[in-house]
């Protein structure tokens, strides 16, 4: 894959749904992330937040269909590096998925995706697609300020 | 890289040197294999050596909470050793630092086991 040499870099990805797919869109997004200029403790946090939204995508949301698949694109400009994944599942409503931080979730051996897509992320938005789902995650090169 | 485990006992405490990634996948069945052996062969007393491991995400996380909570159930102990900082910040983000019990010198992690 090569980015266009501009202020605004995009590249998009059609891929299976496998764990090879994930390691792909991770890779990508470290590079995406690393050429947007993130700094090296930024750059392991936005690709393992991408690396979780890949993994909903074809775990969760294809549910390692061969006949389905994940796309993924990436956008970095002078504002933000905006990454979208989406698959071709059921659709993913993230009111119902339970609070990792809950004590009675503490002990799950499941469920903590979301929840550090979220952490990493400045921005994360959820939209269905019917089917499947599509997760838009933002990262701000400079983090947005609280009001005053 | 996938997960490698190196194991070794040290005073009736079985410690499992884990290096590379515990990730989606290999590297957390791997884990749930090496963990399942170690108490299926009679390990009370497991220590996990985290020195080497570069990378974690979510389903390892939840491979370390799942190991965590099997051990206890069969009536044993699973401790941490050596966390890189990229591992502690995910349990601190994860409100998990303070449900395992972790050390950073063996000896001491070892003689912790009662």
């Amino acid at each position: 894959m090569r980015l266009p040499d501009s202020t605004t870099s995009r590249a998009s990805l059609t891929l299976g749904s496998t764990i090879d797919s994930v390691e792909v869109v991770e890779r990508t997004a470290e590079d995406f992330a690393a050429r947007a200029g993130f700094d090296e403790d930024t750059v392991p946090n936005i690709a393992m937040a991408v690396r979780e939204a890949a993994v909903n995508a074809v775990l969760h949301g294809n549910a390692y269909d061969p006949t389905k698949h994940i796309t993924a694109s990436f956008e970095a400009n002078s504002d933000s590096l905006i990454v979208r994944i989406a698959d071709q599942g059921p659709g993913l409503d993230p009111d119902t998925v339970p609070d990792p931080l809950a004590p009675e979730n503490i002990l799950r051996g499941s469920g903590r995706g979301i929840f550090l897509i979220r952490a990493f992320m400045d921005e994360v938005h959820f939209r269905q697609l019917h089917p499947g789902t599509e997760l838009t995650l933002i990262k701000h090169r400079i983090p947005a300020q609280p009001p005053a | 890289m996938s997960m490698k485990v190196a194991t070794r006992q040290v005073d009736g405490v079985t410690i499992l040197d884990l290096s590379g990634r515990i990730t989606l996948g290999e590297g957390s069945v791997t884990l749930r294999d090496t963990v399942h052996d170690a108490t299926a062969k009679g390990s009370k007393h497991i220590l996990l050596n985290l020195e080497n491991i570069s990378y974690i995400d979510s389903s390892g996380i939840g491979e370390l909470v799942s190991a965590f909570t099997s051990v206890k159930n069969s009536g044993g102990e699973l401790k941490l050793l050596n966390l890189t900082k990229k591992v502690h910040d995910l349990l601190q983000i994860t409100k998990l630092y303070t449900v395992f019990d972790i050390w950073d010198n063996e000896a001491s992690a070892v003689s912790a086991f009662k």
